[in-house]
């Protein structure tokens, strides 16, 4: 039965196919990506930093990029690090020798990206955050609600967000922000 | 005929501001009538000389329309478009007429102009304030059987739609530094000042157009031209800059804490053919740093006898149907009054060629200038009289004038009668931000005087009259500046609240106070009366102000009257408190988005799709789907679970588990943390290993429980129940970082991260060894409660060897987006060994038989781990967890607690039913003394019989006796046993 | 609807980020398996719930996820300060508790002194 083992699982994303959005915000799959719910000290962030090659941001509702990396700041001791580059993510932390947690989220989260001049809009028909550039310019980010669920935002332009959003909950993200996004046209 | 004609003959030619060649058809209780755009419905029917729109609440008595605006409390009519688009109670003087509109009249039967009800009226006597809470009191029986259907029956206006509402509803969050509510003069004006300064501005009126007052006011100049289309320019000025939004027809309905405002956007009710991309409503949740109230002030109505019959209304609004929508409200029209601003009412109309019949003033001396033009037009004015009565059936036909303090009257034919008693600021906004009101006793109104909130009222709403003073501190609230030369044509004076003249405490007529519910100042009088010394009480007996307009016309007057009866000064008396919202807000708008699928989050697993494609039932756990049986063709429920049960003890089965919660525990600490947390010891857990815990709270009671593994000395996987996740990660949270913060570990719900496969029976490691790479899982190696990482399928895999069912077990854990492919990969293998999709009451079953136990089902938040016989569970030698002093309590540890124990009835047929009640005697007198109750039952197949679990008193010393489950139908009679019913030797496991 | 300020996020936020989660500075006892039932009822069971200044524990759930304390007037709502959790309990700044304590007044409605109605 070797043979078995050796037939690979494939892998079957979230919102795989789906697309939507209106002329002034579209929706779009992120593609799959490696991330890591890090958790650290702040006496630890340096060699955390270093060991990630990305430098942790430690001032609120910011975030990082590097190398395709970026780290978002959700909590004094707690980034999302994404990986949509070399990979490696996890590896790399462990090999630090600083104690942390690093835990694979890679599949707990999937992402939907939104963009355009109503993206800011759309968003808001379920997030209570004030999403102008003055109080969430690019490369802001938070963890915060979109309707009835729990979501991380980042905006990756003046027009451009990845919402962050755990796997069961991503159908329920991907219809909301298709009805802000229609109702973001008007 | 001209498009202006038919539209209605009491239009005036020159008159209103829309335009005669844009009309629009609508019918009214099914007769077909022409409006033109911009009408509301009830400037359509008035055009039409239709006053006549409806029955009162209590009585049935005819009614017109009173006002032109949001605090109409007559006539409330049914609009539809289709079947389901069909909305009942809406204000005529707020509905704009669209062409196709389909509008009834509420209340009557069989017809508006002859309606049995109005028999209510001639019975009147009986139905005064309190007449509820008196009359249907006995016989006791009597209320449930004849007093309440009926009651019921007559209750309620207007008819819900019975149709799902085929209509969709935007939502929107919004900030801003400035929202101005109101976008008359004084709203403009703040908004101009407020947007000079670059603040983000939202500036927000209820009608169609920006304007307020100069709706009807069209003596008022602004800035040299005449105040509406100065307000019209002002608004294209705000609209084309980019910091201001200017939102017309939304209601600022609820002013909240912080800054936190409520808007209700009407996107589409006025429209014939709206697009369907378009939201009827919008909600709009704005949070301001600053709220500028400019909503100005309504006017009173005259509280005399027969003061509600149709063609009788308040004067601004006879002028703003003629000011602005053309229309004359009769051709012989009367003004009885107790302030100047009636007066222009009748100027207006005069000069538009409609006959004034006299203008009658309560007061002996009104405002000079008033007196002076009314005489200049030829208006016959008599100071110092009242009207004292009205006649018309259905629509007045005079009215009784009398000299005040005299007694010879005279009738003087009307078709129209407008009223004003002066003027009531509208502070509901500043009252809802919980701002404290001041009475100003020479004007008679409250005002606003401590602010509890960053927001400031200008204009009317603000007690302000003079227009040079009111755009002066409009500008100066709008934080910039703004020049505005404005000018009134008169100064006003006068003003009254309470009873006038011929509707005294000495009389017994019908002086209508609140027109929507039906109170006369008699009921108020007579709540006095009755002991009601609180005006919030005098509220609640006589429903005054309760209505669905909260009182905006009555407060005042009700207030005034239950003062002088209690011969107390109106502060004193008290204002009862305005609440949001403003004006109602539909259904639709508040729940907005949140319907069908965006309803409610419904969580699917990697696995869904596939389990589907296999015919499985679900059923909600929490948000989740789960699979809940496998029917094949032919099956009932029954049957499939039946089978299923069989099959896994038999062979095996594979089951979906990736909904159980799991937290990565993280850290040096881990351990240490874990022993707080739960009963059990965790430091003497190896990694690789894995044991069933139990979580107390602080007072003893179980809260959670799950397998947690040790993947490494500073690495656990926990395991929680499905529903329990997010509930135990927020609990661990909390002791983490507020009682052991000094503790270094980490937790991170990684429920998502992994699809969990559950393969269960003999035959499991049979189905699953050919999938595993880099792990013997033989028994010997990889025994009951083992845990290692490994690959399945060449992924990377956390494999537990675990039974939730009794039998030798297993949960594959892969990265979910691999689920699909190894559920499909592990099925097809059991399938092929002759195993089966299970689904949770197969799980349910199964686990009964073994007497495991389901937090939330077999314990209910006051059972502590002994009274469910898990005390092995709890570590004897730890100092502290959660819990442990909570389980020394007196009550936890005394004797006859409740405990979890097996049942099997009598008959082995019988099926108890879960929560059914349990007593020694079932012979008893009732009430009964309960001993517990089922918490689980089930059919077991594999038994051959019913199985069930229970909470009794004393259960663990009963074992063997009989016990009795009284039902409606029958007593069941049942056996206290242990609850293990399967394989009670437990070697099944360890195969 | 509330607006929060997180001493973490340095923000204020919609209360819908937030849970509250009871009264503040509430210790859980070192020994607490050696405390007698009436220490243990006061520790778990008894709650001041006083009206006007109290102080209460609040979780940015959706936010940062971190706990912190409060200084909050239950009558008007009013959040005196915000302050990170395990700092001891915060002085009320002078002028802000004076003004708690005259809005208190304020906002007495007529429910809150309708049975005193005579």
């Amino acid at each position: 039965m070797a043979d078995l083992a050796l037939n690979m699982a494939t892998r079957t994303l979230p919102l795989s196919g789906v697309h939507g959005g209106s002329s002034v915000a579209r929706l779009e799959p992120a593609s799959p990506a490696a991330r890591l719910s890090l958790r650290a000290r702040s006496e630890d962030v340096a060699a955390l930093s270093t060991a990630l090659g990305i430098a942790l941001p430690v001032k609120p509702k910011t975030s990082a990029s590097s190398h395709g990396r970026t780290a978002l700041w959700l909590g004094p001791d707690e980034w999302l690090v994404i990986d949509e580059g070399q990979g490696g993510l996890l590896q790399a932390a462990n090999d630090c020798a600083a104690p942390h947690s690093a835990t694979d989220v890679s599949h707990r989260n999937t992402a939907i990206l939104v963009s355009g001049p109503g993206a800011a809009m759309a968003i808001n028909s379920g997030c209570p955050l004030d999403l102008s550039l003055k109080a969430f310019p690019v490369g802001a980010c938070s963890r915060t609600l979109f309707g009835k669920i729990e979501v991380v935002l980042l905006r990756t332009a003046e027009d451009a967000f990845r919402v962050e959003v755990w796997r069961s909950f991503s159908d329920y993200a991907f219809g909301l922000l298709s009805e802000g996004a229609r109702d973001a046209a008007l | 005929m001209s498009a202006s004609e038919n539209s209605g003959g009491f239009r005036i030619k020159g008159a209103g501001r829309h335009t005669p060649a844009r009309t629009a058809r609508f019918t009214f209780d099914g007769k077909s009538y022409t409006a033109l755009e911009g009408d509301t419905v009830a400037s359509a029917l008035l055009a039409h000389g239709v006053h006549l729109v409806g029955r009162s609440f209590k009585y049935h008595r005819p009614r017109g329309i009173l006002t032109s605006g949001p605090e109409e409390p007559n006539a409330l009519l049914d609009v539809s478009r289709d079947a389901a688009r069909r909305q009942p109670n809406v204000r005529a003087t707020v509905q704009e007429v669209f062409d196709g509109a389909k509008i009834a009249s509420q209340n009557r039967w069989p017809s508006l102009t002859f309606d049995v009800g109005g028999f209510n009226d001639v019975l009147s006597p009986f139905f005064a304030a309190g007449f509820y809470y008196k009359t249907f009191m006995w016989p006791r029986e009597a209320w449930h059987r004849l007093y309440e259907p009926i009651i019921r029956r007559a209750a309620g206006l207007g008819e819900a739609p019975k149709e799902v509402d085929p209509d969709h509803y935007a939502s929107r969050f919004a900030h801003c530094d400035v929202l101005i509510a109101g976008a008359g003069v004084a709203g403009l004006t703040a908004a101009l000042s407020a947007a000079s300064t670059g603040a983000n501005v939202f500036l927000v009126d209820e009608q169609p157009e920006v304007g307020g007052a100069l709706h009807y006011d069209a003596a008022t100049t602004i800035d040299g031209q005449n105040g509406y289309d100065w307000a019209q320019s002002a608004a294209a000025r705000l609209k084309a800059m980019p910091n201001v939004t200017l939102l017309t027809r939304t209601t600022v309905f609820g002013y909240y804490n912080h800054g936190f405002i409520g808007l209700a956007e009407r996107v589409t009710d006025h429209m014939a053919r709206p697009g369907r991309d378009l939201p009827r409503e919008r909600l709009w949740q704005v949070r301001t740093k600053k709220v500028v109230i400019a909503t100005g002030s309504i006017e009173r109505h005259m509280v005399f006898a027969n003061n509600d019959r149709p063609g009788i209304m308040l004067a601004s609004a006879a002028r703003s149907f003629l000011n602005h929508h053309g229309v004359a409200v009769g051709r012989n029209v009367g003004v009885y009054t107790a302030h100047d601003s009636a007066y222009e009412a009748a100027f207006d109309l005069k000069r538009a060629g409609v006959s004034i019949a006299a203008i009658v003033d309560c007061r002996a001396d009104p405002g000079a200038a008033v007196l002076e033009e009314a005489r200049a037009l030829g208006i016959d004015v008599l100071t110092g009289h009242s009207v004292t009565d009205t006649a018309g059936r259905l629509r007045i036909k005079s009215m009784t004038v009398v000299r005040n303090g005299g007694s010879d009257t005279r009738k003087i034919k009307v078709d129209a009668l407008l009223m004003s008693a002066g003027w009531t600021p509208s502070v509901h906004l500043f009252s809802q931000s919980r701002g404290k009101l001041r009475f100003d006793d020479s004007n008679q109104r409250f005002l606003p005087d401590i602010y509890a909130q960053n927001c400031v009222s200008v204009g009317g709403c603000n007690g302000t009259d003079d227009i040079a003073e009111l755009i002066e501190e409009a500008s100066a609230a709008g934080g910039g500046s703004v020049s505005v030369t404005a000018a009134n044509r008169f100064e006003w004076t006068g003003g009254m609240i309470g009873a006038a003249e011929g509707a005294g405490p000495d009389t017994a007529v019908k002086a209508f106070v609140d027109f929507q519910h039906d109170v006369t100042a008699k009921d108020i009088r007579l709540a006095v009366r009755e002991g009601m010394h609180s005006i919030e009480h005098i509220k609640r007996f006589t429903t005054n102000g309760m209505a669905s307009d909260q009182g905006k016309l009555s407060n005042m007057h009700g207030l005034a009257i239950a003062a002088e009866m209690l011969g107390r000064p109106i502060p004193q008396v008290g204002l009862t408190t305005f609440r949001a919202p403003y004006t109602p807000v539909t259904y639709g708008t508040l729940v907005a988005h949140s319907r069908d699928d965006l309803f409610d989050p419904a969580r699917k697993t990697p696995m869904h799709a596939l389990q589907a494609a296999a015919g499985a039932e679900f059923e909600d756990v929490g948000n989740w789907k789960r699979a809940w049986y496998f029917p094949k063709r032919g099956e009932d429920m029954h049957a499939a679970v039946n089978r299923e049960c069989r099959t896994v003890r038999e062979i095996g089965g594979v089951f979906d588990a990736s909904t159980l919660g799991k937290i990565e525990v993280v850290g040096p600490d881990a351990a240490q943390f874990l022993n707080l947390l739960y009963t059990n010891a965790w430091d003497t857990l190896k990694p690789g290993k894995s044991r069933y815990g139990i979580m107390t709270r602080e007072d003893g009671f179980i809260y959670d429980d799950g397998v947690v593994g040790r993947l490494a000395e500073d690495r656990f996987h926990v395991t929680t129940t499905t529903g329990g996740a997010p509930r135990v990660l927020h609990h661990m949270e909390d002791y983490l970082q507020t009682e052991f913060p000094h503790l270094k570990v980490w937790l991170t719900s990684t429920t998502e991260q992994w699809a969990v496969i559950a393969v269960q029976g003999p035959k499991a490691r049979e189905i699953i060894a050919p999938l595993v790479e880099g792990l013997d899982i033989s028994n010997e190696a990889f025994p009951h409660m083992s845990v290692s990482e490994c690959s399945v399928m060449g992924v990377p895999a956390r494999l537990f060897r675990m039974s939730f069912t009794g039998e030798l077990g297993f949960e594959v854990n892969v990265p979910a987006d691999y689920g699909p492919a190894v559920w499909t990969a592990i099925r097809d293998r059991a399938e092929a060994l002759g195993a089966c999709l299970y689904g949770t009451e197969t799980m349910h079953v199964l686990r009964a038989e073994k007497g495991y136990i389901i937090v939330g089902q077999d314990t209910d938040g006051t059972v502590t781990p002994e009274d469910a016989g898990l005390s092995w569970a709890v570590s004897k030698k730890k100092t502290d967890f959660v819990g442990i002093r909570g389980l020394q309590r007196p009550d936890l540890v005394r004797g006859g607690r409740k405990q979890l124990v097996g049942l099997k009835t009598k008959d082995p047929r019988d099926v108890l039913e879960e929560g059914a009640q349990i007593v020694a005697d079932p012979n008893q007198p009732k009430p009964m003394t309960m001993l517990g109750h089922v918490t689980s039952s089930y059919w077991s197949e594999n038994c051959g019989r019913s199985i069930a679990m229970a909470l009794v008193a004393g259960g663990k010393a009963r074992m063997g006796e009989t016990l009795y489950v009284p039902m409606a139908d029958r007593t069941i009679a049942v056996e206290v046993s242990d609850m293990v019913f399967f394989d009670k030797e437990g070697g099944r496991i360890n195969g | 609807m509330l607006l929060i300020h997180c001493p973490y996020c340095e923000d204020d936020r919609s209360e819908l980020e937030f849970r509250w989660a009871g009264e503040a500075h509430i210790a859980r006892p070192e020994a607490i398996s050696e405390i007698s039932d009436e220490e243990f009822a006061e520790y778990f069971f008894l709650r001041n719930n006083e009206k006007g200044l109290t102080y209460e524990r609040w979780r940015h759930i959706h936010g940062c996820g971190r706990f912190f304390n409060a200084a909050r007037d239950t009558v008007s709502d009013r959040f005196l300060m915000t302050y990170k959790a395990g700092l001891p309990k915060q002085p009320v700044p002078v002028a802000d508790k004076m003004a708690a304590t005259a809005e208190e007044k304020t906002v007495e409605t007529w429910e809150a002194t309708e049975g005193d109605a005579r």
